[in-house]
């Protein structure tokens, strides 16, 4: 989240698009209920279904999945044509001003410099005109029609009511009237929060369903303001801790990341991700970068780690492309891998294609499942009749399982949407042999090193020279790895200021993130969890709710990353003089020599507003991106494509280019996408407020109160179809069938997309056949094997099925 | 909320005058359905904090989960869909239970002393240590509640957490609702706040929005902030008007405690349909019996 969950109590309109928080994030949910109670409040919600957030909503749009960038590519549209900007918000703090390389192009559905062989793109026309001091050139009479805001206007000016309507199916007049809601809140005293989760993320085109979210919030000049923001609603504890601890093949903790194939040279590596500002007295924060990355290679190495030897940048891994799970997943269904370690992990209930899960499972030697249940993944060579229908005599891997400790059962942090760090205590002691994970970790960590001591091996250095200092070498507490995330002085740290003090003394914990040097004298595990353990003690375990401003800005609560803030980019409030846009929201401003409020500012503490500096500090230019440069793998503009199954066979847009051209799709994969002849439905997965992923089917209440697997679909299609409510069905897709109970509902309804009536199934995915729940089929048995050009998130929201009477 | 005495007020098939020394403010339970999101976290929690725990089902074709009260269900999401106006989809998620009627059918048709007892602060509660199983009791609600245990053959229903409340606590389904749809306090306080969020769901469009406190039954302890007063049967089916059957208020002019049990359920076996599992008759050896174990 860009705010926070508190925060959305401020808002004066709430969007639920691509996410049903009632549903999924029902605690959370009850600030939507502070917002209407207390704030007057209105709470609309876009969904294709009429789902438990639109039950008590003030408005709902229906619209077809996977076409959420046409619908708020049409709302830019709108707010563009209708004057519904807030102008000076737009013209300051966003590069809509900013000229773009001349030889950038849009036509056909395609950006400048695509490769078809490679589903890739040349990004170099992604960019900004340069000028010859070296600084990116603007026109602030936004009059230049090679500037951002003529170039976006030009984009989205395709996308009027009608042709949003042909392709969302959202009908125009109620399509019109969520734009009329929305532009209310482009006054400065108004604003709109956006609340989204996997609605959005799990497309080919999700992440760039929510950078046109961004556009949207930046035109109405809602980002940084209380009550505004993007805001992911993160479903898994604790996958936003996943997040910033890096754990991903690409990232390295603190979204510092792994180095390329070709980054062989480490002054290379730092200067790539350390931009010098591209436009005049900015901050380009990522200038910081080598204190982060130094300090963290400090944390892992210690003394090995010294500046003569790049402080040990040879040993990290150089990537040669993403290992995501698709990839993971297709190198072993290819026999490419051997072993596979699954921690917290259900695979073979996750991921998609279950088939082809289940089959590349089966390919490897060994598996470790270490997990507190027992998950079907490591069940998947066992017969569970038509829910599982393999022979185990074909299936030789050998598969361990580590009974591992839940949330419950252990002290730590959990990191919430909201960004905070939160410390939390054991409930209960764990059953019988199982053990917490980090104690799992340590344990085979120190055997592997021990055949490393002995026996050598290929590349021994960044195992043998790990750190390894914790008081119980095979039993790392929290404490001690919430300290070193955190970080310490190695050496004392003088004062820049006053170099007869010191600022910190050898062995101290760090305040914050602004002590980090680059020299090799401090170690930091994550500098953005910098200041979450610090001399002072616990800074997670703090729970003091006061709130001084009264909105929600409890600073002693736990901790928030970065540095205890709790609205990022919140200089954004505040005029370009310093003066909050909204005096009811003032969470900090300029008070003459410095920057102060209830918040901790996003910001210079000691720079003028007529310094000029702009406030979003991260960026080299300081402004925020309405042309996102190269970052995105499919465009700089977020463009509608289709989902890779849809319905409707084109792109109205440009029937040539109909899905993402940049998405990455395996051969064996693209045989296995269905066409709207076979598959003639939309289908969706999603979940149910009454149970967790495929953990609660274990547990008995949760199966109490939805005991079986059911299907969703809507009358029209269930009379054609003859289906009565509570009857079996069977869904198919090009990749298989699951069986389930029909719920006939008022709240599906068919939609005219593109001439054609396009019905949608809605399949909830929480049963498989492990549990005490009503076994039943695993949804993903009928998901398609294709991720997000970006983040290879795979497509669970989007693909096409077929129903009948079972 | 401050501690509540247990006085009684009433006591089912009795005639001994109640205390009335103290007088405990009346309590209730405000359900706002349209904040209600059906997660069904106030079933959980009454699963929890009751100890009861219903059998895993199957789905009905519906969201609905148990399909019904049961001796171990004592509340459950009762879902509707439905289009007041055409082509206006509302999905209405009543929370069914127990309300805690002023004037309980279910307390004027039990033939046990003491099987249902009503406090000094308006919550009906059955005190299954009376209970002869007659399931009289539900054929006297005119909001079908009651329902009979299989195993023990007694009465169970919402005690609206009694003993929570004895000890200054509100209900557990209270405290479990993540969105505020429930609240609770004295019943004074819950009028005045359903008075707000009408006004406020009338100004969202809602003309017809209003409080579900029905006099048939006196009022009750567990009222309803409805979007559609006018039409409480839109809310699987909420009575519109419920009134005890006239037919308990004559029982009730004829019994006579303890001794009067032989003749009443005579007379009572005509005028109620309900046909129980086990055999309606209690007499005074069995019951004897059962203190001594
Ligand atoms: S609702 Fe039924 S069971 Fe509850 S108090 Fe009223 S009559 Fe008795
Ligand atoms: S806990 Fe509250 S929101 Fe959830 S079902 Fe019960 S009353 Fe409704």
């Amino acid at each position: 989240m860009t705010n926070h969950w508190v925060d959305i109590k401020n808002a004066n309109l709430v969007l639920i698009m691509g996410g049903n928080a009632a549903e999924a994030h029902p605690c959370g949910f009850k600030w939507v209920t502070e917002a209407k109670a207390h704030n007057n409040a209105k709470l609309v919600v876009v969904d294709p279904r009429f789902n438990r957030s639109a039950a008590v909503a003030d408005y709902y749009a229906p619209i077809r999945t996977g076409t959420d960038i046409a619908f708020l590519g049409g709302l830019i549209n709108y707010l563009l044509a209708n004057d519904k900007i807030q102008h000076e918000y737009v013209k300051h703090y966003t590069n809509a001003a900013f000229l773009v390389n001349e030889n950038y192009t849009f036509a056909e559905g395609l950006f400048s410099g695509y490769d078809a062989e490679h589903r890739k793109y040349d990004k170099s026309t992604w960019s900004y005109a340069m000028q010859p001091d070296g600084y990116a050139a603007v026109d602030e009479t936004l009059q230049n029609p090679r500037c951002v805001f003529n170039l976006m206007k030009q984009h989205y000016a395709r996308y009027t009511p009608e042709v949003v309507s042909n392709i969302c199916g959202t009908p125009k007049e109620q399509f019109l009237k969520v734009c009329g809601m929305i532009a209310e809140t482009s006054a400065p005293d108004k604003t709109m929060t956006i609340m989204y989760a996997l609605g959005w993320t799990q497309h080919t085109v999700g992440s760039q369903m929510i950078r046109t979210a961004a556009m949207v919030q930046l035109l109405l000049g809602n980002v940084g303001m209380a009550g505004g923001g993007v805001n992911a609603l993160r479903g898994h504890s604790n996958i936003q801790g996943l997040t910033d601890l890096g754990l991903l093949t690409n990232q390295l903790p603190g979204y510092l990341t792994v180095p390329g194939e070709k980054e062989t040279v480490y002054e290379e590596y730092l200067a790539q991700r350390s931009l010098k500002p591209t436009r005049p007295g900015q901050m380009s924060y990522w200038q910081n970068y080598p204190k982060f990355f130094v300090s963290l290679m400090k944390a892992w190495y210690g003394k090995a780690a010294t500046k003569e030897n790049n402080f040990c940048y040879d040993w990290l891994p150089k990537l040669d492309k993403m290992h995501d799970v698709l990839q993971v997943f297709e190198d072993m269904h290819q026999g490419k891998m051997n072993g596979y370690f699954c921690q917290g992990f259900n695979p073979l209930a996750s991921f998609p294609n279950k088939a082809k899960i289940g089959g590349a499972l089966a390919k490897l030697k060994y598996l470790v499942v270490i997990d507190p249940l027992a998950t079907e993944t490591s069940e998947f060579w066992q017969n569970f009749g038509e829910y599982n229908d393999v022979d185990p005599a074909q299936i030789q891997t050998e598969v361990f399982r580590l009974p591992a400790t839940c949330f419950a059962e252990e002290d730590g942090a959990l990191v919430n949407s909201s960004r905070w760090l939160q410390w939390h205590w054991k409930g209960a002691e764990p059953p019988g042999d199982a053990k917490g994970d980090a104690e799992i970790m340590a344990g085979l960590y120190l055997r592997l090193r021990d055949f490393y001591r002995k026996e050598g091996g290929a590349f021994p250095d960044p195992i043998l020279n790990l750190t390894w200092d914790y008081a119980i070498l095979d039993r790392p507490s929290p404490e001690e790895l919430a300290k070193e995330y955190n970080g310490r002085a190695l050496a004392d740290i003088p004062d820049p200021k006053d170099p007869t003090k010191m600022l910190l003394k050898a062995g101290q914990q760090l305040d914050g993130f602004a002590q980090i040097q680059d020299d090799g004298s401090t170690a930091c595990g994550c500098w953005l969890f910098a200041g979450a353990w610090t001399e002072k003690g616990n800074m997670m375990a703090r729970r003091d709710n006061a709130d001084p401003s009264g909105l929600g800005e409890t600073l002693g609560w736990a901790f928030a990353w970065p540095a205890n803030r709790r609205i990022l980019y919140n200089r954004a409030s505040c005029d370009p003089a310093g003066k909050p846009w909204d005096p009811k929201r003032a969470i900090v401003h300029w008070n003459g020599s410095k920057w102060t409020g209830f918040d901790v500012p996003d910001f210079k503490p000691d720079s003028a507003p007529d310094q000029g500096m702009e406030p979003f500090i991260m960026q080299p230019e300081g402004v925020a991106r309405l042309f996102a440069l190269d970052m995105m793998a499919e465009g700089p503009f977020p463009e509608h494509y289709e989902p890779f199954e849809t319905p409707i066979g084109t792109n109205p847009l440009h029937p040539k280019v109909v899905s993402n051209p940049a998405a990455r799709v395996f051969k064996d994969d693209l045989a296995q996408f269905g066409t709207a002849k076979e598959f003639p439905y939309a289908g969706t997965t999603y979940r149910l407020t009454e149970h967790f992923h495929f953990w609660t089917k274990h547990a008995v209440i949760n199966s109490v109160l939805q005991p079986q697997q059911f299907v969703e679909v809507g009358e029209e299609l269930a009379k054609e179809k003859g289906i009565q409510d509570g009857a079996l069905v069977k869904v198919r897709s090009k990749r298989g069938y699951i069986k389930a109970v029909a719920v006939v509902t008022k709240r599906i309804k068919p939609l005219m997309v593109n001439g054609k009536k396009v019905h949608t199934v809605g399949v909830p995915l929480h049963w498989g056949f492990k549990g005490v729940a009503k076994n039943g089929y695993l949804a993903n048995t009928l998901t398609p094997f294709v991720g997000d050009a970006n983040t290879q998130t795979p497509e669970y929201k989007s693909f096409l099925v077929d129903i009948e009477k079972a | 909320m401050a501690l509540q005495s247990l006085d009684i007020e009433r006591r089912s098939a009795t005639t001994t005058p109640s205390p009335s020394v103290r007088e405990p403010m009346k309590v209730a339970k405000l359900i706002d359905i349209s904040k209600c999101i059906g997660c069904k976290a106030c079933q959980a929690a009454c699963m929890e904090w009751n100890d009861v725990r219903d059998s895993i089902g199957i789905c009905e074709g519906v969201y609905d989960n148990p399909m019904d009260l049961s001796a171990d269900s004592w509340t459950v999401m009762r879902f509707s869909e439905v289009e007041p106006e055409p082509g206006k989809l509302e999905w209405l998620i009543r929370k069914d239970g127990c309300m805690h009627c002023a004037d309980p059918g279910c307390l004027k048709a039990c033939p046990s002393p003491g099987a249902i007892v009503q406090y000094a602060n308006g919550i009906v509660d059955f005190h299954e240590g009376n209970c002869i199983g007659c399931g009289y009791c539900i054929t006297g609600c005119p909001f079908n509640v009651p329902r009979l245990s299989k195993k023990d053959n007694k009465a169970y229903k919402c005690t609206l957490c009694s003993d929570r409340v004895a000890v200054g606590m509100e209900p557990a389904c209270i405290k479990s609702c993540p969105t505020g749809a429930l609240l609770f306090g004295s019943k004074d306080d819950m009028t005045r706040h359903a008075e707000k969020r009408i006004t406020d769901l009338k100004a969202r469009g809602f003309e017809n929005a209003g409080l579900y406190d029905p006099k048939g039954v006196g009022g009750t302890h567990v009222m309803y902030v409805l979007q559609h007063a006018d039409k409480p049967q839109l809310y699987h089916g909420l009575p519109k008007d419920p009134q005890i059957s006239p037919l308990v208020s004559l029982w009730k002019g004829m019994a006579k405690p303890i001794m009067g049990i032989g003749l009443g359920l005579v007379a009572l076996a005509g005028f109620f349909h309900y046909v129980t599992a086990g055999p309606n008759e209690a007499n005074e050896t069995e019951e004897d019996e059962k203190e001594e174990q």
